[in-house]
This record gives C-alpha cells, structure tokens and sequence, in this order.
C-alpha cells in the first residue's frame, strides 16, 4: 500500500470559530509534506530570524509567551529550558517526544504527518536557543509512517543546510535524528523515553537525582518537549513573545488543538484558542453534540488517565484570581486551568465523551486493562495494583461483581498514587480512583445485577 | 557517596528521625540514617554495595526540610521560634534520598504505615505463598515483613498470575519467577560486581519475568551471591535447596581459604554437618561477596580422601604414640618442615617453635599455591595464609612452587627428618624415594602420595574444625572459630602442635592448645602482634604493620578493596 492512503486524511471542514496555528497550512487542499511546499509558505524564516538572535533571547521570548507543555503536564516550557544545566560542560540534547499514546490523543498526528517541516523548524530554534549538540525525535513506534515522512523531510532540510553542520553558515551544528519509539505507553514518559532511547527498558528514573536538564540522556543535560510545544516556538518566534502570550488567557497561553473522540458526531481535532471556549462548546458547537437520543453520561477531560466527570455534576471553588466559580461539566473552560479547577486535568487534550449507551464498568475496565497492560513494573503500587484492578473490573464486568469491590478498588488506588517513581502510578489511579467515587451506584448496583444475564453478552471482558 | 575530608574524618549531620536528633555521617540516605538511630526502615531493592533503583517502594517514609524564604534566603521560624518544617507533600523513598541538616523523617506516622500495608498487600498477590516448601523461609524478607508491616490479611480474590518455576538458570542456581520480587538486585549484581551482565527482565508489568539472555547462563565464579543478595525465595543455591531449614543452622564466623583475599563467611551446620557457605560483610575485605568456589570447600570436612587415623607406618596407632615418635625423630638428626600457607597463624608459630627445639639449623618451606587472579575476591596466591608464615619466622621468602632445595638436601642426605604439614610434597617436586629416604612425618587432613610413604601419619583439623587466624593479602589478621567438631578420634584444636612441642622440649615448652593462649606467646615474640590478643583482633579482622616485608614481591595483583604496593609504586 502507498504511504498516501496511510496518511492521517485532511479535515477539508474546519470550524470558523477554530484559531488555527499550528494546523493553519495542514488541512489546506494545496498543502503537502515536502520542503518546497513549505517553503513557499514562509517555511524556514523563523529560523533564520532565531539564528541572527542570541539563543538567551529565544529562550527569554519563550518564556514570555508563557507557553506550557502540550504533553500532558502543562509545565512552562520556558521554565523548563531555564532549568538546564549548563555548567556542566557536558553536551545538551533535545529530545522532541512523538510518543503519543495515551488513549484519545491524536494530535502529534496530525502535525507529523501533514506539517512535518514546521516540527523541524520548532526543534531546530529551540536547539539553538538552548544550544544542543543533537536533537531526537522519539517517535511511537505506531507511527511507522510518521517516521517515514519525518526522515524524508529531514533530509530535505539537511539537503538545504536547515540541520547539520555549520547550519545556514551561522557555525552553530546539530544534527536531527528519528528514533522509533519501543511499542510501550511508558516510552512516553519523559525518563522512560531517555532510558529507552538510551537502548534499554523504558523503565522511568528516580528523581532526584535523575531529573533530565541535569542528568538527561547519557546522564548529559536534557530537554523533552512534545511535538505541539516545539511547533509553538518558530509561532512564538515569529509572533514575538509578548504577543503570543495575548493569545488565550494569562497562564493559559496560545492555542491547543484538542482530540475530542467517544460518543460525538463530529468526533476530530480542534486547535482551539486557550480560555475562550468551554467543553460545552467543545461537545456541542465543535464537535455537533450527542447522537439522537443520547444523554451525556460522563466526559474525560484530558486523556483516559484524567479523572472522569459525571453529567450533571457542578464545580465550585475560587480561581487564583479569587474569582469564584460554579461550573457544569459545559460550562468549565477549555484551557489548563479550568479542568484543573474542576478537579481533573486537560492533560494531552483528548477529550472522551460518554454517553447512557455504555456501561460505566466497562468503560473502567476497559480502562484499567490498558494501564495494567502498560505498566512497566518496576514500581510494586503500580505494577501490582493496576493488574489487581484489571482483574476486579473484568470480573464485575461479566458478572462476578461484590458488593465490596467499590471500596476495595478505590483503597487499591489510594495506595497506587503518589507512592510510584513515575506519574504511571496516578495514571492507573485515577480513572479508578474517580468512576468509583463518581459512579459509585452504578458500581454497587452491578453486584445486583444478574450474572446469568450478564454471561448472556455477545461479549466477555477479558 | 560518603564525604571524606583529608584527616580521614568523616562529616557528619544532625537530623531528626521521629523528633529523636541522631547525628549520622553526612551523605549517606535515609536507609542508612535511620540505621543509625536503630530503627528500620523496610526496604527489597535496596543493596548497600549495589545501585539505587528505588523500585520496591517499601522505604518510603515522610520527609521534610528546614524550610528557608525565598526571597531573602533566611530559614524560616515558626511561633516557637524553631524552624519550620516544610515537608515533601508525597512520601520519598529512603534509599534515594540523602541525608540534609536539620532533615526530619517520620519512619512510624499513618501515612508511612499505610504505605508499607499497601506495598506489603501488592507484593503477595500475586506471590505463590508456598512458604512452607521454600528455601528462602526463616530468612525471608517478604516474610518478615509481612509480619512486621502487613495487614495479616488478604482482600485479593483473583486468580493469581503463573509463571516458570524451578529454572535452571545456571549451573549453581534455581529459579522461582513466581516467588520473584522483581527488585532487581540480581540483575544489578551482575552488572555492576560480577561483570556479567546475564539476567535482565522479559515481559511488562506484573507479567515482568526475570530470566537470562538467550544462549546465556548465570555460570559465573559469583553466581551464588544473588542467592544471598535474593530477599526472597526466587533464586536458591541447587547445592543447598531443600536441605535444611534455615533456621536449624548455626551460624559460626569463619573465612574462606580459597585466596590471600580472605573472604569473609558465615558457615552454616546443624548437628556438626555443614549445609553450606555464605558470605560475611566486611567492608574493608569483600563487601557482602564470596566466590562460588568457595562454597562447597566444606566438602573437605567428609572427603572421601579425607585422613582420619594416627598411624605409624601404616599401622593405626594412639595420638600419643604417633606424636611421641615424630618428637624422636625430631630431636635426633638434622631435620626440616614443609608447612602449608593453608596453616593458621597459630599452627605456623608453633611449628616455628618446634623447630627451634630440634639441632641445629630446621629449614621450613611453603609450597606455593599461585594461578591467575579474578581481580575480585580470588587473588594470584591461592594461599590463604603466606603472610602467617612471614610473620612467625616460619619461613622468610615467597614460596615456590617446586621445593628444589629440599630435593638436593633429601638426596645428599643433609635432611634426615621431615616434618611435611598439609601437603602433598610429591606434587612439588620430591620423588617417593626421596620421601623413602627420610623419617617422614605426614600431618594432614586427606591421604595422598606422601601419606602413603611417611613414617608417622597425623591427621590433621580442617578450618571448619577448629578455631585461629589468618593474615589475609592487606596483612589483616582475621579470625575463624570452630563451625563443628573434628573427626572422632583427632586430638583437638591446637593439641597436635602443642602436644608435639612439649615432647619435643623434653615437656619444657608447653602451650595451652588454644589460639588465646598461642597468641598471649605470639604478642611478646612478634613486633607486629605487640599488645594484640586473639579475642582483641575484632570480627573485621586487624591490620598489622607490613613494612618489614615491603620488599618482598607478592604475587598478588588488584582486587576488591586491595590495590599491590608495587602498582602502587608504579603509579
């Protein structure tokens, strides 16, 4: 099969109300991958711009733009480049994190396979603005023919002396190199990533004293970023630092594009502005609300790892600004924020929305048999406890369900989170954790349904 | 790493364990710390001689600092005026986190407790429980802490994961995955002490399973010590597996006499049978290692060569008997030793006295023992004791390997009576008609070649039969007691030599035949054990001063913990 037919497909319907950024050129008909293309769109002036600035001057506008990590933590990148240990004398390694997996994020996607160039000229301003001697993109292994386009493209911009040595004769080298990823969830973890890049098991680092802008990628200083949070440095190069951070809200700056999936009928991506729009408008306007018939049962707000919200629920609570909030799930703002206000995380931005169609329990178990079938184990809490749980939920899911089980799950998660090396253990945690507390009727009530009804499925839980 | 400054003095911290202040050596981590204020703090993965992983999450315990503000640096006081305690608002692990003044930890609150039940919880769910036929129960780190720190009870219901059991992983070793703690200390063992990286973990998760490289085997010469580094019962020793329970052994300190490094043991018996060897930690000498080698050297004690009778040319006879007539032997015509570097301290000296009783001049030979060194804890000169023999006067030079010289003087007849201590003398280069030529006495603890032509044969006690000292590679002296009693019939402990001593000085010289008592003599005949005494030299053993053998050229290159003078000289 052609690489064309695997390529993620253009979405020829954006939204008016979309602010496009990152994906202002990728779903335009005329757009393609190769250099040319790009370049006839104003490719590569950013970072020709960036390489007559001092590199302390990229990195002071991109602390500026207030930019924060697109990966799931929402860490200031500017912040998180200032950490950078660069006394050391050791060489300092930029890392792009194509490691998108956790379920509902589709986004990186999109970029990679559509905008290549745009992540190539994001890495190589911010290698020059914290002066990195190589730079890797940890691709997912899933993503074969992302890695494909991203080699083609970059030996495209090497041919044009974008990468490389002596690079646009400013006498500053780096080189640009594709790793694919090992098949596991937990590559994607910052550490995890460095170890597995490093050629062993994705088994995530203690820190201290293992934090990466000091103890990185061959114990050298380095800097993880995801793929948005790259492409958003040639914007906040191009825009100036002050004038991308009047995007979105203070503290919520830019643009996010956000993978809305689940029980919608405009299910895709969405590069939204920060703080402006609501998950309301986000299930309803852009993604043309619920089937026919269907109530809303419950939405996760950032990935399968964030903790879920029931439909009907209401936030209350004081902002940092002291502004006092009372929220439903449609009212709570689409940016970092506001779901962290409303006790869950925007964390990759994929938003999963639930309707009265499914099983509460199974949505969990389903769940559950992903964390449990990615954690590394090494940690005991989660390596034991997120198969512990796999196990519970599968077995109340076909039927064997105890009354006990609600309390027993929610204590197994008690004693996952906060106690593991990596946030593996408060990804496993969570979900359970919140769909317990949550939905916690619908757990109890399980145990009373009939198991000789349930074992009748078309389907069995495994 | 601990700081050492120049005069060799180590810095030290306060911090506060439970509100207790206990002062401890700056640098160390929170395992270690709380040691010091004798309490514990449970912990697998963790290993003092192997890298943190911090994966277990059994130490974790609450952790806070002096706090200080921000923006004018100054440490931050509460009403009280005593500093306010900022604390880490997530559990830390011990193991990876260093000690910091003014530091507090709370080993014993809720949260600590609630941390230890769960990570206890976690690790048996899916653990076979098969205590009652497991090797590793009575030393069990999963069982003593499920005592100490679990629930006592179990909430899981599930079916419990399968995994291989009894693997053989080496030729030595056996594996249990189901029983696997997955802590990593073996695979950490051999990458970084045993330079052989062969273990390594397949699969994710709870499915994780500790296996070797494909086409590898765990075959190493230090393969056991991640039977006693396991902290569970995954991998046992196939020497030792279902033998006998743990518990049932006595536990004498001894040494292991494979090398001049002297590795540190702990025999195990039971009912004067030993069940097998392991490692005694000592930092200054073999961390917590051995060599598998020296394991099974227990075996000597029921060799089937092994030599248990008196006897006068081949004729079984009473101790007394065969004593009497070596001292005939001695006291009349020009005579000569053998000794072993296999001897103790104790038994070198009293030969060294014996001779000094026979006319005129006794020369004494050791038979040299050197095969290439592992860099590690076997080292070039497989005798554990030549520095003894250095020491006491016994002999004055390194042995050889061919006892040349002793060869000339059997053939001209200058030797007319040899005295051959734990040795084969016909593997060093003397016939056994030269042996035929002399009054041969054999004291020995296995039969061989010379035996079979000596005039007296005396049996002699192997290590594990009695109790002395070595002088190990770095001139420390180090101490083995008796694990289990000698051979009926063989007289005890020193009596072979004193008993020879006093019939060779016509009943003059006696010594109690006890290693206190050869030491109180030792201390006043030999500069370097001045005001030493066998019960002062502690369990770590006692350096001595070495200058007076600086020129002697050891054979003995670089290993654990020992760097040889001339390299050093080199260098």
């Amino acid at each position: 099969m052609s690489l064309e037919t695997h390529i993620a497909r253009k979405n020829l319907a954006i939204h008016p109300k979309e602010r496009r950024i990152i994906l202002k050129h990728a779903d335009r008909p005329d757009y393609d991958a190769s250099i040319d293309c790009y370049l006839r769109n104003g490719g590569y002036d950013q970072q020709k711009k960036a390489f007559s600035m001092k590199p302390e001057e990229i990195c002071q506008e991109v602390l500026d733009a207030g930019v924060r990590g697109r990966g799931g933590a929402g860490f200031p990148a500017g912040m998180k480049w200032k950490f950078l240990d660069r006394k050391s004398g050791k060489p300092i390694y930029l890392i792009c994190n194509a490691d998108e997996s956790e379920p509902g994020t589709f986004k990186d996607r999109q970029i990679i396979h559509k905008d290549p160039h745009q992540l190539i000229e994001g890495m190589m301003i911010s290698a020059f603005a914290i002066q990195a001697a190589q730079a890797f993109i940890y691709i997912r292994e899933e993503m074969p023919y992302g890695a494909k386009i991203l080699e083609e493209a970059i030996e495209e911009a090497r041919a044009k002396n974008l990468l490389g040595d002596n690079i646009l004769g400013s006498g500053y080298s780096c080189d640009l190199v594709v790793h694919r990823g090992a098949a596991a969830y937990i590559c994607g973890e910052e550490t995890g990533l460095i170890e597995s890049l490093e050629g062993k098991r994705a088994y995530p680092r203690i820190k201290p004293p293992y934090f990466p802008a000091a103890l990185g990628l061959y114990m050298c200083p380095t800097i993880v970023n995801n793929v948005e949070t790259l492409c958003n440095v040639k914007h906040i190069i191009e825009m100036g630092g002050h004038a991308y951070a009047e995007i979105g809200k203070p503290g919520n700056t830019g643009t996010r594009i956000w993978s809305l999936s689940g029980h919608v009928r405009k299910p895709g991506y969405y590069e939204l502005e920060n703080g402006v729009h609501t998950y309301g408008d986000l299930i309803n306007e852009f993604g043309g609300g619920l089937r026919d018939g269907r109530q809303l049962q419950a939405v996760i707000p950032g990935g399968s790892s964030a903790k879920v919200w029931r439909a009907g629920e209401r936030f209350k609570g004081k902002l940092r600004s002291g502004e006092e909030f009372d929220w439903a799930i449609e009212d709570v703002p689409l940016d970092f924020d506001g779901p962290m206000a409303a006790g869950s995380m925007s964390g990759s931005g994929a938003v999963v929305v639930i309707d009265d169609s499914v099983d509460i329990v199974e949505v969990l178990a389903n769940i559950n048999a992903f964390y449990a079938h990615e954690s590394c184990g090494q940690c005991t809490p989660c390596r034991e406890g997120s198969l512990w749980m796999k196990k519970i939920t599968t077995r109340m899911a076909n039927g064997g369900a105890r009354e006990e089980d609600t309390a027993l799950l929610a204590s197994i998660g008690d004693q996952i989170a906060g106690r593991t090396i990596c946030a593996h253990g408060e990804a496993c945690a969570w979900p359970t954790q919140s769909f317990v507390a949550k939905f916690q009727d619908k757990f109890l009530d399980k145990a009373k349904q009939d198991p000789e009804q349930l074992s009748k499925r078309d389907f069995r839980m495994v | 790493m601990s700081t050492m400054s120049d005069d060799n003095k180590q810095d030290t911290v306060t911090i506060y364990v439970d509100d207790q202040p206990v002062e401890v050596p700056a640098g160390i981590n929170l395992v270690e710390a709380v040691a010091v204020a004798g309490k514990e703090v449970p912990h697998y993965c963790y290993h003092p001689k192997l890298s943190v992983v911090g994966n277990c999450r059994m130490c974790l315990v609450e952790m806070g600092t002096p706090g200080r503000d921000r923006a004018t640096g100054e440490p931050m006081l509460d009403e009280e005026g005593n500093p306010k305690i900022m604390w880490v608002p997530k559990p830390v692990i011990g193991c990876a986190t260093n000690v910091s003044p003014g530091m507090h930890v709370k080993t014993e609150s809720s949260l600590v407790k609630d941390c230890r039940e769960g990570v206890m919880e976690f690790l048996l769910v899916n653990h076979p429980l098969d205590c009652p036929i497991c090797d590793q129960a009575g030393e069990c780190r999963l069982q003593e802490f499920a005592t100490d720190y679990g629930r006592g009870y179990s909430r899981f219901v599930e079916q419990k994961n399968v995994k291989p059991k009894r693997t053989r992983i080496g030729p030595r070793v056996t594996l249990d995955d189901e029983r696997c703690i997955l802590c990593s200390r073996c695979i950490r063992f051999c990458e970084e002490v045993a330079d052989d990286p062969v273990l390594g973990f397949i699969d994710r998760g709870s499915y994780t399973t500790l296996t070797t490289f494909p086409g590898k085997e765990l075959d190493n010469n230090y393969s056991l010590n991640t039977v006693d580094i396991c902290p569970v019962g995954a991998l046992t020793s196939t020497d030792f597996r279902f033998k006998m329970r743990v518990w049932f052994l006595k536990e004498t300190p001894s040494i292991d006499t494979e090398s001049s490094v002297g590795c540190n043991t702990v025999v195990g018996s039971r009912e004067g049978t030993i069940y097998r060897i392991t490692p005694r930690r000592n930092d200054a000498v073999n961390d917590t290692w051995m060599p598998d080698s020296g394991r099974t050297l227990y075996r000597q004690v029921d060799a089937d060569d092994r030599m248990t009778q008196y006897s006068i040319e081949g004729r079984p006879c009473a101790a007394e008997e065969a004593l009497t007539l070596a001292s005939t032997y001695l006291r009349n015509g020009r005579s000569a030793i053998v000794a072993s570097g296999r001897l103790s301290v104790e038994e070198q000296y009293l030969l060294t006295r014996i001779a000094s009783h026979a006319p005129g001049e006794t020369p004494a030979w050791l038979v040299a023992r050197h095969a290439e060194g592992d860099g590690k804890l076997l080292s070039a000169d497989r005798n554990p004791n030549v520095r003894g023999a250095l020491v006491t006067g016994l002999i004055d030079r390194i042995p050889e390997a061919q006892l040349s010289q002793l060869s000339a003087a059997l053939e001209s007849g200058k030797v007319e009576n040899l005295i051959v201590v734990g040795e084969d003398i016909t593997q060093a280069g003397i016939s056994i008609d030269q042996i035929k030529k002399a009054n041969v006495v054999y004291i020995g603890a296995v039969h061989c070649d010379t035996a079979q032509y000596a005039k007296v044969e005396i049996p002699l006690l192997t290590v594990f039969e009695k109790a002395g000292s070595f002088i190990n590679q770095q001139f420390r002296v180090q101490k083995f007691a008796q694990a289990v009693p000698g051979p009926k019939g063989v007289l005890f402990g020193l009596s072979n030599f004193t008993q020879l001593l006093a019939a060779v000085s016509d009943g003059k010289d006696r010594i109690e035949p006890s290693p206190a008592a050869v030491w109180t003599e030792m201390a006043a005949a030999i500069d370097e054990f001045k005001e030493l005494s066998f019960s002062a030299i502690p369990s770590t053993g006692q350096l001595i001063p070495a200058d007076r053998f600086a020129d002697l050229p050891f054979v003995e290159g670089k290993s654990l913990h020992f760097e040889p003078r001339t390299a050093v000289a080199d260098a």
